[in-house]
């Protein structure tokens, strides 16, 4: 049910990213039998970043299931489930707690449907809590979307503000294939963690699904193309106001899903620009970074006059402020790149 | 019964523990006031506070040495207390300065003192591995040492420990492993997580010895763990011990507890195994001055501690490039792209 939201929208109701989720969330809940949640304190708690608020009321506990801290279990569980007919929808609190059930995700969940020949689907939701700028360290502050789009077999959607989040959200549980949703924390607009402006949308009350595989150009510039995703959406936005003063027309792209990833949207902006910024926030070798550039290099090297990127550099994430200011890539360092890039 | 001595020592950790999550609770909450925002302030990031947990690691702690491992789990600081990790230092890493024991890199979950074989992870049971390794690597040179991994009564649900639990057995490595019992894993209280109250019990599948203490207090942890320990360095195995303890505030800072029903909250508060001690100590003929005094002193070392760490200079930006590995490869690569 793909509906035009575009009447509602008028109507102005706004929420916060996290709201938006659960609102996709319950509707599913309450129109599909076969749908059910699981996590780590999703119930009484409502999901440590407000991911489930709410569901465990109207739903009770058979639906939305406090599980033991045992990921491989629950994931695995989550796997099996659907194979049984079901649509599960389970919360992996941080993504960096991947490493204790990688397996149940990417030997089992992500292949499953390949190696049986089609003949097994899917339907599992992974939402994860993802991202930094909050002092949470090594161990809580990654987004690995490099990591989960490079491994075959998951759909992976980055949702930058509430519209896209719902909207996702619903496409995800309606998706017969494992679908990883990548919620940043700093986007959640949580009254602890305040979220940039413009995260909070206004949002249909309807249903309605988005499609995968189609980036947003959110802003349009002439000189120069900066493609990213998530928190740091906000941050080229914020960047190309800044460059906009001193005459530097930024386009910002944002990808909004990785797999899959709109490759002609962004080989398109560099041929209008012919110079390429990318923005991540992930580690910058062998990632998201690099596959933009060569996506770029692979439809429009005619065109392409200047290419960079800013990413984590290769360190796991500080936790002092001083240091993870650094690592991270913030508005001033934007726009320094981009009027580099401009001049180049 | 353990010696007066050692009895003072427990007392003395405890006491640091409780004031230190005092001042730094009171420290964190500045600037987020009155909203709460995780990013204000002079202490970054998450705070988790172990106010409520002091015997545990106080009880274990009494029998280790310098040299005996231990690695501990997202609540760590009175774990770090009790084996005797660099206040200072310490709390300057709790603050984010370059003097800190990680130079501002680890933060409050992720503290490391090498001096005193002390670890620390932020990922579920996952500190239990690294402590049978430690053991395995003393038991190949023939020491006597040990290691002891703490971990919450959530965190025995994880794959990890199990795994841990049957490596440790099968090779009868000096190692305990120390599960304290507050009876939440943040809002999921242990009945939710397992129908085994008694997380003890679990050490019968490997054919390990296993112990619960049921009250919070340290004389009894501390007898139990005398044996643990005594059990390990002898050679004669592993042990798991749940040790009963309470949770006296939210799981983290900020957490306003809704999930928790007020008549737990003030239960936990009114086992407090800190007066429970002292009267213990009184009983064996220590005197209120003498009480008076080790509580004056830690009080004095805790606020020294906290004053030094606001004092140190916080790490300059391009510091983040270091460390990630112990002899770093050379900038050519970099300056290729400039
Ligand atoms: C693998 C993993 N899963 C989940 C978490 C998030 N988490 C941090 S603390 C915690 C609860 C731990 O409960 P318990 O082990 O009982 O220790 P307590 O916090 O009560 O001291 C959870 C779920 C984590 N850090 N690592």
């Amino acid at each position: 049910m793909s509906a035009s939201p575009a009447a509602e929208v008028q109507s102005g109701r706004e929420l916060t990213l996290s709201r938006a989720m659960v609102e996709a969330i319950a509707w599913e809940l309450r129109n599909n039998p076969d749908v059910f949640v699981m996590g780590e304190d999703i119930a009484d708690y409502g999901g440590i970043f407000s991911s489930t608020t709410g569901l465990l009321n109207e739903f009770g506990r058979e639906r939305v299931m406090d599980v033991p801290i045992s990921e491989t279990g629950f994931i695995g569980a989550a796997l099996g489930a659907a194979m049984a007919g079901m649509r599960p929808i389970v919360e992996l609190m941080f993504v960096d707690f991947f490493g204790v059930c990688m397996d149940q995700i990417y030997n089992n969940l992500a292949k499953v449907t390949y190696m049986s020949g089609g003949a097994c689907k899917v339907p599992v939701v992974l939402m994860t809590a993802v991202g930094g700028a909050y002092s949470d360290a090594a161990q809580h502050s990654q987004t690995l979307y490099g990591t989960f789009a490079h491994l075959p077999g998951m759909k992976v959607v980055v949702p930058s503000n509430a519209y896209d989040a719902k909207g996702f959200m619903h496409a995800a549980i309606r998706d017969d294939d494992p679908v990883v949703y990548m919620f940043h924390k700093r986007l959640m607009g949580l009254v602890w963690m305040p979220s940039p402006k413009g995260v909070k949308t206004p949002v249909p009350e309807q249903d309605y699904t988005l499609p995968f595989g189609e980036a947003a150009v959110r802003r349009g510039g002439r000189d120069l193309s900066i493609v990213t995703l998530g928190l740091h959406v906000h941050r080229a936005l914020a960047a190309a106001e800044r460059l906009a003063e001193v005459g530097v027309e930024a386009e910002v792209v944002d990808l909004r899903t990785l797999v899959p990833l709109d490759r002609r949207t962004i080989v398109q902006s560099v041929k209008r620009t012919g110079k390429l910024l990318v923005v991540d926030e992930d580690y910058r070798s062998f990632g998201l970074t690099g596959e933009v550039i060569a996506t770029a290099a692979e439809g429009a090297l005619g065109d392409l006059k200047a290419v960079r990127r800013l990413a984590i550099p290769d360190v796991p994430i500080p936790y002092a402020r001083p240091l993870e200011t650094y690592v991270n890539p913030g508005v001033d360092q934007i726009v320094r790149a981009a009027q580099a890039l401009a001049a180049e | 019964m353990p010696n007066i001595e050692d009895l003072k020592t427990m007392y003395e950790n405890m006491v640091t523990a409780r004031r230190y999550e005092e001042r730094l609770q009171q420290e964190y909450l500045v600037g987020k006031q009155p909203q709460f925002d995780i990013s204000a302030g002079p202490i970054p990031g998450e705070l988790h506070l172990a106010a409520g947990h002091e015997a545990s690691a106080a009880g274990v702690c009494v029998h280790l040495r310098a040299e005996d491992t231990v690695t501990a789990p997202h609540r760590p600081h009175h774990i770090a207390i009790a084996k005797g990790v660099d206040l200072k230092r310490m709390t300057a890493e709790i603050f984010g300065r370059a003097t800190g024991l990680c130079k501002g890199k680890g933060g409050h979950m992720h503290l490391y003192d090498p001096a005193v074989n002390f670890a620390c992870s932020g990922i579920i049971a996952q500190g239990c591995p690294p402590a049978v390794g430690a053991a395995l690597a003393y038991k190949k040179r023939n020491t006597d040492n040990v290691a002891v991994a703490f971990l919450g009564e959530g965190a025995i649900n994880q794959g990890g420990f199990f795994e841990s639990l049957n490596l440790a057995a099968l090779h009868r490595l000096p190692v305990v492993f120390v599960i304290e019992d507050n009876e939440w894993a943040i809002s999921m209280p242990k009945s939710r997580v397992t129908d085994v109250a008694d997380g003890s019990k679990r050490a019968q599948g490997f054919k390990m010895a296993g112990t619960r203490v049921d009250v919070d207090d340290a004389v009894a942890v501390c007898e139990v763990a005398g044996e643990a320990i005594g059990r390990a360095r002898n050679g004669n195995g592993p042990t798991l011990l749940e040790v009963q303890v309470h949770r006296r505030m939210g799981h983290f800072m900020g957490d306003a507890e809704a999930y928790r029903p007020a008549v737990d909250r003030e239960r936990h508060a009114r086992l407090d195994p800190i007066p429970r001690l002292a009267v213990e100590l009184r009983k064996q003929g220590v005197t209120p001055g003498d009480l008076k005094e080790i509580e004056a002193r830690s009080h004095r070392r805790v606020d020294e501690a906290i004053a030094w760490a606001k004092a140190q200079p916080e790490p300059a930006g391009e510091e983040a490039l270091q460390d990630v590995f112990t002899n770093p490869f050379s900038a050519r690569n970099e300056e290729a792209l400039a």
